[in-house]
């Protein structure tokens, strides 16, 4: 299976190489871009080799080799440590003089949490870094057939005497989005934390020792969509997506699954406004829909921003990239220039309130203290 | 049906997987470096795979496992060069040869004595394969069922073997090997992210320590030491001879002996922990048992060279049953495997009950590779024979500066991080110590790789366990004493009890002197210093968190319990008591411990002073002129050849080496910024 993966990896990569060498002449024929012939770009990941953001860069970095002016060698590069904060802290201290450009940043929805739930590890600042993309993705909730059955259409309230159990990888990380969602659903779901990933969650589940889970995008894709088939899981819900106006609509993934947003309308108990409905949503519009981001560091040029800005957009333009990209990514916007902008500032400006309430909530549920 | 119907297409699979020209090569990489690393006396499986672990990051997984199952597979064939015609142990695998084995070559049979063993490792080899098929197809109905229940048991099943490991001092292997649990808790807990004997001001400790730094520490960095410390002349190697027809025809004439070792060799290898250092001694002393004419051995009997080769090579199959089924390793060399394994491709695999379910052909490639290894080994081994016993006479103060370059390098890409080389040099010391007075070393790196897995499945057992029994206590007995469950119960209690009664004959790494009172009460008292520590710390986390702290502070407890039962009964005993073990004692040593250990302290300074590349240039000068006394021509020449490698290989793999305080002021070109 991974050969063929490689093998058609390999085919699709020459192919580009081929299409692109005929399309490369007026792509760049703007003057105020960057020639990087010659050069290596390093893009550093904070993570380990093994995890989302490494599939992601790993994608992408063929891409925008064939698509930066000069065609320089893009290199992934791990930085991980300290769940992410170890490499974006190192990021914070690279000068763009230094690197002219040569040193890209990946984020993560867990680089994003720490930095707004004031984790004292962090010392690096959105507001100093230039954003050339964001890739968004999804999540899905599931539950075992029987207790799916339970459910009053999207009413979750039958759901509120059964005892939970959730394979989770610590409140204070992308978790915190489905423990919140289903505590204001009022179910009672107690976190089994100390799993290494989200697929140690399925496995629990398939174990049958955990009865609800979620799953981003793909790997729900990859992972669960077998269950729902072989009818042993039945998805609950979807976090959503976000619309042009900021308003949480159906994840354009799953269209026929109800969102967080219609089940907790549903749901007699749980309230899509108020202090928890908007702490919520700012933690969600954090973690999923701007999920993964590429900065270049504090200071970078206006042509050095403008050249992967350019390059990201041709990556987009490509006839093939909706049928490279879907397998991959799941289809989720990938964004550039003023778009991009727009997601790290809503992914990242989260009122004050939304902060304080979910450290309370932290600390009052799981005693997770982030002093 | 399930046979036909799954294992059979996978077992297609796994062949149509292996059987490219691609991963045939990396095949042949592996084994190639494993008959180097093998040939030198002292380095065995976890050197080598520990120098192998840099280049496992994303790797295609095949060709990963196709180098590694090299590797493990051909050292147990290939340390018989040094056994047979240096008198010394090439791996601690090898022991038994020697004693038959060095005698022949004496009598100037050595290449009777290499294909008699060569023949038998391959069968051994071939043997251990076979049974490793059929298990999985048995076993894997069964492990499919595990829960966290059944894998927490499975843990603690690992964990009891690390009795039979503690050697002739019992308390001894329980302290290391709760140390070993220590270590391996440093760090963010995973259940409620308390930190364990660190601080945010450290943040190399919040993320723990890697287990390639551990496994280089333990393991290698002592074994180099010693080594260079003694200095062996290269005089004392036997020729060749011939007879090489004879050797076959021998092992022939003694195939059931074989087979029956390789039996010995495959079930020893099950059994976690336990793996190579005992099996040949084992089989040994079978092969002698079996024997109506006992009077030749010791003095060139070639069936003692038979039986601990057909036993040694079979143990790697049987060793990989618990690795590949349960994640458990079963010998040091099977944890920095499955260490590796995770850093393949994209982590996609994870050996344990989810690899059986998920990636069953890639299971059964490893098989495959196994057996294939085993025959392309042999045949490298019988074919080149003449130029691999001319390894055997490079003197080691050669090779051992090109060793410390490799490992710094390998251990700095677990973190890039300069911290990377400082806690390499500190677990170095502490295997070091732990090696002069005979504490288990396999039995701490158990501990340390089994600390994890045993901490979350408990904490996630219990709280499963917890939820179960509010629905109903019939349902919570029901999940926590299910039938796998109580039969692993009755496994462990057995295996325990054996364990520590057979412990006290075995020498899983050989025979220890015992020496003066003061060092080892001194080294007892460290430890139990370290553990106290770590006791108090755990014991500080607040009760919110309570789940990051029950863990180490029993397991500390425990240890805190067995040093001052150690310490009492030393008190007690006087000094010729094998508690007083100490191999300052009774190995010679040409050069002394701390002028080694400055070299390599002098490389880790100088490297923060003015990064890697400079700082290796130094050194290996230095090292190749003084210590090793060459020209200073040669020395240039060593440098600029051990430079120029290190460079490639980092070219090749991307990689940059660590930066001192000079790169802080200087900006310079790679490699040297």
């Amino acid at each position: 299976m991974t050969f063929t993966a490689l093998a058609r990896r390999t085919a699709t990569a020459l192919l580009a190489t081929a299409a692109f060498a005929f399309a490369a002449p007026q792509a760049h024929a703007g003057g105020h871009t960057m020639d990087m012939s010659g050069k290596t770009v390093e893009w550093i990941i904070p993570f380990s080799e093994t995890g989302g953001s490494a599939k992601w860069a790993n994608f992408y970095a063929p891409l925008l080799s064939e698509a930066l002016p000069g065609q320089p060698t893009v290199v992934v590069k791990f930085m991980p440590g300290a769940g992410s904060t170890k490499g974006a802290n190192w990021f914070q201290g690279e000068k763009f003089e230094d690197s002219e450009g040569t040193v890209i940043f990946g984020s993560s929805g867990s680089t994003q949490f720490p930095y707004l739930l004031g984790d004292p590890r962090v010392r690096y600042e959105y507001d100093d870094w230039n954003v050339v993309l964001a890739s968004g993705t999804g999540g899905v909730a599931y539950l075992p057939p029987d207790l799916a059955a339970e459910m009053d259409g999207l009413d979750a309230t039958p759901l509120q005497d059964t005892d939970f159990i959730y394979g989770s990888q610590g409140a204070t990380r992308l978790d915190l989005v489905p423990l919140l969602a289903w505590e204001m659903l009022g179910l009672n779901v107690e976190p089994v934390f100390g799993i290494k990933g989200r697929g140690d969650g399925r496995l629990m589940f398939e174990r049958g020792e955990a009865n609800i889970d979620y799953q981003t995008s793909s790997s729900y894709l990859k992972g669960v969509t077998p269950l729902v088939e072989a009818g042993t899981a039945v998805p609950m819900m979807s976090w959503g997506a976000l619309d042009a106006d900021g308003d949480i609509v159906r994840d354009p993934t799953f269209p026929d699954m109800p969102t967080f947003k219609e089940v907790c309308d549903a749901t007699p108990g749980c309230e899509t406004s108020g202090e928890r409905w908007d702490a919520w949503k700012a933690f969600f519009v954090a973690g999923f829909p701007a999920q993964k981001m590429v900065f270049l560091p504090a200071g970078a040029s206006d042509a050095a921003i403008a050249t992967y800005t350019e390059a990201f957009e041709a990556v987009k333009a490509r006839d093939d990239f909706a049928e490279i990209s879907s397998g991959r990514l799941g289809k989720y916007p990938q964004m550039t220039g003023d778009e991009a902008a727009g997601a790290l500032s809503s992914a990242t400006s989260v009122p004050q309130e939304a902060k304080d309430f979910v450290t309370g909530w932290l600390m009052d549920r799981y005693g997770v203290s982030l002093k | 049906m399930d046979l036909l119907s799954v294992a059979l297409p996978a077992l297609n699979d796994a062949a149509a997987l292996i059987l490219q020209p691609t991963v045939l090569g990396y095949l042949v990489l592996g084994v190639v470096m494993g008959l180097c690393i093998g040939v030198f006396p002292g380095l065995g499986g976890i050197a080598g795979l520990s120098l192998l672990l840099p280049f496992m990051f994303g790797m295609e997984p095949v060709y990963g496992l196709a180098l590694m199952i090299g590797m493990v597979a051909v050292v147990p064939t290939s340390d018989t060069f040094a056994s047979v015609l240096m008198g010394i142990p090439g791996s601690s695998a090898s022991q038994a040869t020697v004693l038959d084995g060095f005698p022949m070559a004496k009598k100037g049979e050595a290449a009777r004595a290499l294909s008699a063993a060569f023949a038998s490792s391959l069968f051994g080899g071939l043997v251990g394969a076979a049974f490793l098929t059929v298990f999985i197809l048995v076993a894997r109905p069964i492990v499919l069922e595990f829960r966290t229940p059944e894998l927490l048991m499975i843990t603690i099943f690992g964990l009891s073997m690390v009795g039979i490991l503690a050697g002739r001092v019992a308390l001894k292997g329980i302290a290391a090997a709760g140390l070993g649990m220590m270590i391996g808790t440093t760090g963010e807990g995973d259940s409620a992210g308390e930190l364990r004997m660190a601080t945010y001001d450290m943040p190399y400790l919040v993320d723990g320590l890697k287990l390639v730094i551990v496994g280089l520490g333990i393991f290698a960095i002592p074994e180099i030491i010693a080594l260079l410390r003694q200095d062996r002349a290269i005089a004392d190697r036997k020729p060749l001879g011939g007879g090489w027809a004879t050797g076959v025809r021998d092992w022939f004439a003694n195939i059931w002996l074989s087979v029956r070792c390789s039996i010995i060799g495959v079930v020893v290898g099950v059994i976690p922990g336990l793996g190579g250092s005992v099996v040949d001694w084992i089989a040994y002393g079978h092969a002698v048992q079996t024997t109506p004419d006992k009077s030749r051995f010791g003095s060139g009997e070639v069936r003692g060279v038979i039986g601990p080769e057909s036993s040694n090579n079979a143990k790697e199959g049987g060793g990989l049953v618990p690795t590949l089924l349960f994640g458990i390793p079963g010998s040091g060399s099977m944890a920095i495997f499955i260490g590796a394994v995770a850093l393949l491709g994209s982590g996609s695999i994870e050996v344990g009950p989810s690899m059986l379910k998920n990636n069953l052909d890639i299971t059964y490639a490893i098989v495959w590779l196994l057996a294939l290894a085993n025959v392309v080994g042999t045949l490298l081994c019988i074919a080149a024979s003449g130029g691999i016993a001319r390894l055997t006479t490079v003197p080691f103060s050669l090779l051992a500066p090109f060793l410390f370059m490799i490992i710094a390098f390998a251990a700095f890409q677990s973190g890039q991080d300069i911290w990377d080389l400082v806690a390499l040099f500190a677990i170095g010391l502490l295997g070091i110590l732990m090696r002069r007075f005979d504490w288990s070393r396999p039995a701490f790196l158990i501990g340390f790789v089994l600390s994890n897995p045993a901490e979350t499945y408990a904490n996630q057992a219990v709280q499963i366990a917890q939820s179960r029994f509010r629905k109903g206590f019939a349902e919570g007995i029901d999940y926590v004493f299910s039938p796998i469950v109580l039969v692993l119960i009755v496994i462990t209690v057995v295996s325990a009890v054996v364990g520590l009664r057979q412990a006290k004959t075995i020498m899983a790494e050989g025979a220890v002197e015992s020496g003066r009172k003061r060092a080892p009460v001194a080294f007892l008292l460290l430890v139990l210093g370290y553990l106290l520590v770590a006791f108090v710390n755990a014991s500080l986390i607040p009760d919110y968190a309570s789940a990051d702290r029950v863990f180490p502070r029993f397991v500390s407890g425990v240890a805190i319990v067995a040093c001052l039962v150690l310490l009492v009964r030393m008190m007690r005993a006087d000094e010729t008591s094998p508690l007083f073990a100490d191999r300052e004692a009774g190995e010679t040593m040409r050069h002394g411990l701390w002028s080694t250990l400055a070299w390599f302290a002098g490389l880790l300074a100088l490297t923060a002073l003015v990064g890697f590349v400079l700082a290796l240039g130094v050194f290996l000068l230095a090292f190749i002129r003084f210590r090793a006394g060459r020209g200073w021509g040669f020395a240039a020449l060593y440098t600029a050849a051990g430079i120029a490698f290190i460079c490639a290989m980092a070219g090749l793999l991307n990689r940059d080496f660590p930066a001192g305080l000079l790169q802080d002021v200087v900006k310079l070109p790679w490699p040297l910024g």
